[in-house]
């Protein structure tokens, strides 16, 4: 069959992921994304203002729906991430190994962490609130619950060097509790999670819930972290002069802010912090009344 | 409206409150004049009285009380847990015992009635000394793993509407979580902190776990901005929240603020009528609207509008104000010149964008800072006294027709600290309160507040909770 060894392959047009659909950048524009040994992979959108908006305005608008869905509903969601991801573990084994120079072992380990780490996040979104909410004991006769809400739209800079579990890392914890993100994907190697969108968009996650771009965080950034509509920005991938410029504008609307942290080891027990990041605590309170001086009969 | 009774004077006595012509700063432990002999004069807001003159703190003082706080951590993060609360139960302990003496201070220092500062200031003062007391030994339960540790030097900038108050919310989870304190209180009440330096005193606390700096915003603005500072927490406007935001980017200070807020008041058309009027007395008068989590906008179901207005004003013109000392005094003075000015400022505006203007009759005393209760119907969500925090007794009301439309109205602000909701149906009460975009949502009351109650804001109302396990977060390496 000297047909099939000779075969051209079939190349794929890396495309953005914004409210659900795949646009190429409003800007016509793109940028060569190599590999590891500067081999040319594909070109990769290079993302505008404009299409940072218009990932802000999807967020915004998925925001009610995924915020207003039961904890249950958004758990299976996550877990069906998992399951897509897996389906197609060999085609990101292989975007991630070009993309961060990996052998195909230790990008075969980094996927599979990726998908546990859906996995972990799909079993928090309805025990989350348990953790972090609760009965106040007030001194009087009232009924008082706070209860965790997510922020709203959040923005994140996702890590530039771990570009697939970096970047699951930073995105489950802030949808799993209800938020919407819109994520700069890393600059140098953003294929996998470009790839990621096309496994969302199959996974029964509302369009619009999760918006990735590609492109340069010090051209993007800015504008997000100035945005009025967005709520929170996460810095993970943000050096540290664009980090503190970006913190800077993100005091307009007094965004939550996440400052980077420093990550040895994305396998590392990812905890509750970049969860708890994204929440607001809402304290409800109540009169209970009383049944008269002698309490009630039974 | 006439009065059926006449109310005979019953002021509380200030005999029991001896106030010194003269204070210093507080740092490292001991009294001592600003490092370039600087001093203002505070005064009472319902006399125009001096009530003392006391320290101005700069940059050098800050730089001094900041060292003395960073000197003394290492000790005091170092005590087990229950050696800290000890001292925190000590403190609760003395401000109960002192705490109609700091109940009259407040009240000629702040301007607000003795009503508030003996039934509401000072219980809630103790309260959170000894709820966060017990905390102190017991972090490794809070829910942030084994062994949390503190941030440090705590650098810490209050308001004047709650004083001691709001220095208990600073000071009581500061301490108890093993970090050690610089604390500015507003320059219009700084004596009830100076007072507060000795109880600290009397309770034995090891020297500079406690320093307290009087003085403007540049003190304010020198503490937030030292570099050795690991935690700023600032209660106050939202356009100082925005610029120390700014100010520690890039830097590893932890930060909490608590700022502005226009907060809805929500009254549906089967809510109990003279329970929802006075909630939204409370809500609007207590401590002369001078209060973030006010209920500053009226939102009431289009079909009780009349009826439920002709209620409010009929209980607003039977409200008492007047001397703050006096025991039946419902409405006190405003806490500064400046600040009436503002209030005047934006009611005036209200006035003439359209605004329907309305106070009962109500003499004001001929000295100090007064501003009568007031009332603006038809106002639109686009006028001025609907958007922008009055911060003073000052109510906005505003129609809805479906629930909807109360949420959307109530959420149409850039502020998210409270809000209330009055209504006899349960189901509505949850639906409501789910959506609203705020902090502290009080239904069928308002203006509650708890020590183990977590309080604070969404969007431009600021971030971090004080109150609570939450509170515990923000002075924890966690």
């Amino acid at each position: 069959m000297s047909e099939s060894s000779t075969r051209l392959s079939v190349f794929k047009t890396y495309k953005l992921y914004v409210g659900g659909k795949f646009p190429r950048s409003e800007s016509g524009r793109v940028y060569e994304v190599s590999d590891s040994k500067g081999k040319w992979l594909a070109n990769a959108p290079l993302s505008s203002r404009k299409d940072a908006r218009d990932a802000v305005v999807a967020a915004r608008k998925a925001f009610g729906g995924w915020s207003g869905a039961t904890a249950y509903n958004r758990g299976q969601i996550l877990y069906r991430i998992a399951e897509m991801l897996e389906g197609r573990r060999e085609q990101f084994v292989r975007e991630v190994g070009e993309a961060e120079g990996l052998s195909k072992s230790k990008a075969a380990a980094v996927v599979d962490a990726a998908i546990d780490r859906w996995v972990w996040y799909a079993g928090w979104t309805d025990k989350i609130g348990q953790i972090v909410g609760g009965a106040n004991p007030v001194a009087g006769p009232f009924f008082n619950l706070s209860t965790p809400e997510p922020t709203g739209v959040v923005t994140v800079v996702a890590p530039q060097d771990s570009s697939f579990l970096g970047l699951v890392s930073v995105i489950a914890p802030v949808i799993a509790t209800g938020n919407t993100v819109v994520v700069i994907a890393s600059e140098k190697a953003p294929l996998p999670a470009l790839s990621l969108g096309e496994v969302l968009a199959t996974s029964d996650l509302p369009g619009g819930v999760v918006n990735i771009l590609s492109g340069k965080a010090g051209e993007m950034g800015p504008h997000l972290a100035s945005h009025q509509d967005v709520n929170a920005i996460d810095l993970a991938g943000a050096d540290a002069a664009l980090a503190k410029e970006l913190e800077i504008a993100a005091a307009d609307n007094l965004k939550r802010v996440l400052r980077p942290q420093p990550v040895d080891d994305w396998n590392a027990d990812p905890g509750t912090t970049r969860m708890t990041a994204f929440l607001e605590t809402k304290t409800v309170w109540h009169p209970t009344g009383s049944l008269g001086a002698g309490g009630s009969s039974y | 409206m006439a009065s059926l009774f006449e109310y005979a004077p019953a002021p509380e006595s200030r005999s029991v409150v001896d106030i010194a012509p003269s204070y210093g700063l507080f740092i490292d432990g001991e009294f001592t004049d600003a490092a370039d002999g600087k001093v203002f004069k505070t005064v009472s807001p319902s006399s125009e009285e001096v009530l003392s003159e006391v320290a101005q703190a700069g940059a050098a003082d800050v730089d001094r009380a900041v060292k003395a706080a960073r000197k003394a951590f290492e000790k005091w993060s170092a005590l087990p847990g229950s050696e800290r609360a000890k001292y925190l139960f000590r403190i609760a302990r003395i401000i109960q015992e002192r705490s109609r003496e700091l109940a009259v201070l407040e009240t000629l220092d702040n301007g607000k009635p003795i009503k508030e500062t003996r039934d509401a200031d000072l219980p809630l003062v103790a309260a959170h000394f000894f709820y966060y007391a017990g905390w102190a030994d017991k972090l490794d339960h809070a829910g942030y793993g084994p062994n949390p540790r503190p941030l440090g030097v705590a650098g810490q900038v209050i308001p004047w509407n709650f004083p001691l108050l709001m220095l208990a919310w600073k000071i009581a989870p500061a301490l108890a979580t093993g970090n050690t304190v610089v604390l500015k209180p507003a320059e219009t009440t700084p004596l009830s902190a100076l007072f507060f330096a000795d109880i600290c005193r009397q309770a034995g606390l090891p020297k500079g776990v406690v320093n307290i700096l009087t003085g403007y915003g540049d003190a304010g603005a020198a503490l937030v901005e030292h570099p050795d500072v690991n935690k700023v927490a600032f209660t106050g406007s939202t356009a100082v929240g925005k610029a120390i935001a700014r100010s520690i980017a890039g830097t590893d200070k932890k930060v909490t603020l608590e700022l502005g807020g226009k907060g809805a008041n929500i009254v549906f058309d089967d809510a109990p009528i003279d329970q929802a009027v006075e909630g939204i007395v409370n809500g609007i008068f207590f401590n002369q609207g001078q209060v973030c989590c006010a209920g500053s906008r009226l939102l009431v179901q289009e079909s009780i509008h009349d009826e439920l207005l002709d209620s409010l004003k009929r209980r607003l013109s039977t409200l008492r104000l007047g001397d703050p000392l006096d025991k039946n005094t419902d409405i006190g003075a405003i806490n500064s010149a400046e600040q009436l000015a503002r209030i005047t400022a934006l009611a005036d505006t209200g006035e003439a964008e359209g605004a329907e203007r309305w106070s009962p009759a109500c003499e004001l005393p001929s000295a100090g800072y007064w501003f009568a209760p007031t009332l603006f119907s038809n106002v639109t969500q686009a006028h001025t006294v609907a958007r922008d925090e009055i911060f003073g007794p000052v109510l906005s009301v505003l129609t809805f027709r479906t629930p909807d439309e109360a949420v959307a109205k109530a959420n149409n602000s850039q502020y998210g600290l409270s809000a209330g909701i009055w209504t006899e149906k349960g189901s509505r009460i949850l639906a409501v309160a789910n959506q609203l975009r705020a902090g502290v949502v009080w239904a069928n009351t308002f203006n509650k507040f708890d020590p183990t109650s977590p309080f604070g804001g969404y969007k431009e109302s600021g971030f971090g909770r004080e109150g609570g396990r939450h509170g515990l977060e923000g002075y924890l390496d966690v």
